[in-house]
């Protein structure tokens, strides 16, 4: 038998085995990394010389330049756009997978997980060989005979960029709306008729705003992927369609200037915070 | 891209309740909200399909129409020594990084379930910041740190920024398990004289052990086909998706699509086995 002082003195100890060293892992690892980030953002580049003194000049570089703000506002506007769009795909794949999907739900979930699990990169690119040229969609369309040669509208602008987002991260929508669905008591939406609801206001006063945290938490997840993305706008992108992650990608590797791809990091790390504070106030955080 | 929060299926969660029927008049039809749900399906996949369609064609180019079947591309891919070291790079790098994340995710989700300590809330949140931000920002803050250390870039760099993002993957379902773990158990076994590491090795782990087999499973699936973070931090050694990456902006055959269709087959093994693995428990 262990005395309760012994238990006491093996409890801080187990404190300390199983907290210490996560956290100074991920201390050194990632905060640290991130603080270094940070203070890159506030130096300079002087003659491919990083100055490291506190200055100001990236942040006024990136708001103060016309085309660098029109990146930050397709940004925003791209990645908003693409969670709403996902948003509205979602809502009912969700909902009908919970609500009826009996013995099939997991099977139905399993197959949204798994295009996850094919390459990223061939998903992106596999876009591009629907929409281009001699892609699939111009195929169709000529031997339908709805088109007499092929088109180039499908690829390289903003529609592609678009499609392929809400395509590659769709199934980070759906799978917290499934579980925000599949926890809503069936004996409220039975309430809800007893009392002679229809189904869709039903589904507007009960449903949605219960499995609203799930739709959050799925937001944030596309919302904060598209913030971030680079590959998508540089495989099937226009040219003056790029986002800040190719912006901060190039800042780092080609142009070198990582004080400025700093600061453009730090500009996407405070639109991101931002958005996660807005949704953690309706418990969003809580369904992650 | 490690966005990845993955709520993982629990069966018991899935089958407690019977299939559904419409019990009124007023509830909805479900076949409208069905073919939504089908339609949904067919975007899902439609990317996929074509790909594998691509990767029998007789063609040297990823375009339709087909010009016949063959079998030519799964041969090349298989015999191409590039993409062969570089797929035993990604198995060496997910591997690695798996078990540094699972380890360290363990140990986190431990401290939070079983103590209560200052700041507790804010080193949840701290802990899963690198699945919260875009992966661009853990590749470059990893990246200015290591070239201020002066650390040369190489898988070892990968391993390591790939272990940092696999951590919380891990973390999410372990908690999540630990979280409906009955605490009498743990009581009862303090009072029969466990020892504290009886306790964890013989009551506690058991109860989360799919969990934690689920979150490795996650955290390695996801470091097998990152490339935002390791593009940053990534030396002379491509791992699997940097060498795509390179071969997409060069010389496209549909021998990629042979090897996306082989690695998409090997994932749903591994999936199947989990879903497997956390239905037998």
């Amino acid at each position: 038998m262990t005395t309760a002082s012994q238990r006491e003195q093996g409890r801080n100890l187990g404190l300390y085995a199983t907290l210490l060293p996560p956290l100074i892992w991920m201390s050194l690892l990632y905060f640290v990394p991130l603080l270094i980030l940070i203070s890159y953002s506030f130096w300079r580049l002087e003659s491919y010389d990083i100055i490291r003194e506190f200055s100001l000049i990236n942040f006024q570089t990136i708001f103060g330049n016309a085309a660098y703000r029109a990146v930050l506002l397709r940004t925003i506007g791209t990645a908003l756009i693409v969670t709403l769009i996902d948003i509205v795909i979602a809502l009912p794949v969700g909902f009908f997978i919970a609500r009826y999907g009996g013995r099939y739900r997991t099977l139905l979930t399993v197959l949204v997980i798994l295009p996850l699990w094919s390459s990223y990169l061939v998903r992106v690119f596999a876009w591009k060989v629907i929409l281009g040229y001699n892609g699939v969609l111009n195929n169709a369309l000529l031997s339908l005979g709805l088109l007499q040669q092929p088109s180039s509208l499908f690829l390289y602008n903003q529609f592609s960029t678009l499609l392929t987002f809400v395509h590659i991260w769709l199934p980070f929508m759906i799978l917290p709306v499934i579980t925000a669905f599949e926890r809503l008591p069936v004996s409220l939406l039975e309430a809800s008729a007893d009392l002679n609801a229809g189904p869709w206001t039903t589904f507007r006063r009960i449903s949605f705003p219960l499995a609203l945290p799930g739709v959050l938490a799925g937001s944030i997840s596309v919302f904060a992927l598209t913030m971030g993305d680079f590959i998508t706008p540089s495989l099937v992108g226009s040219t003056n369609g790029i986002l800040l992650g190719n912006v901060v990608s190039s800042q780092f590797g080609v142009a070198y200037n990582w004080p400025l791809g700093a600061a453009f990091t730090l500009v996407v790390v405070v639109i991101v915070f931002v958005a996660l504070t807005l949704v953690s106030r309706w418990g969003a955080l809580e369904s992650l | 891209m490690t966005n990845m929060v993955i709520p993982s299926v629990t069966p018991t969660q899935l089958a407690d309740r019977p299939p559904d029927t419409p019990k009124n008049p007023g509830q909805p039809q479900p076949w409208a909200l069905g073919a939504w749900t089908l339609l949904t399906y067919a975007f899902l996949y439609l990317p996929i399909s074509v790909l594998i369609v691509l990767s029998f064609n007789h063609s040297k180019i990823l375009s339709l129409p087909l010009k016949g079947w063959t079998l030519d591309w799964y041969q090349t891919a298989l015999n191409d020594q590039a993409l062969r070291s570089a797929f035993a790079n990604s198995l060496k790098v997910a591997a690695v990084a798996t078990v540094l994340a699972t380890l360290f995710g363990l140990l986190a989700a431990f401290a939070i379930y079983r103590y209560q300590f200052f700041g507790k809330k804010g080193f949840r949140i701290a802990l899963t910041l690198p699945i919260l931000l875009p992966g661009v920002v853990t590749g470059v803050a990893m990246l200015a740190y290591f070239s201020n250390l002066g650390l040369q870039l190489s898988l070892w760099t990968v391993i390591l920024g790939h272990a940092v993002f696999g951590l919380p993957v891990a973390l999410g379902p372990i908690l999540a398990r630990l979280g409906q773990f009955p605490r009498s158990l743990e009581e009862a076994a303090y009072d029969l004289g466990a020892r504290p590491q009886q306790v964890f090795r013989d009551v506690i782990f058991p109860y989360i052990r799919s969990a934690v087999i689920s979150g490795a499973l996650l955290a390695f699936t996801l470091s097998f086909d990152e490339v935002v973070v390791t593009i940053f931090l990534t030396g002379r050694d491509n791992t699997l998706p940097m060498e795509i990456w390179a071969r997409l902006r060069t010389d496209i055959t549909p021998e990629i699509a042979a090897a996306a269709t082989l690695v998409l087959l090997v994932s749903t093994v591994v999936i199947l086995l989990n879903e497997w693995i956390s239905s037998s428990e």
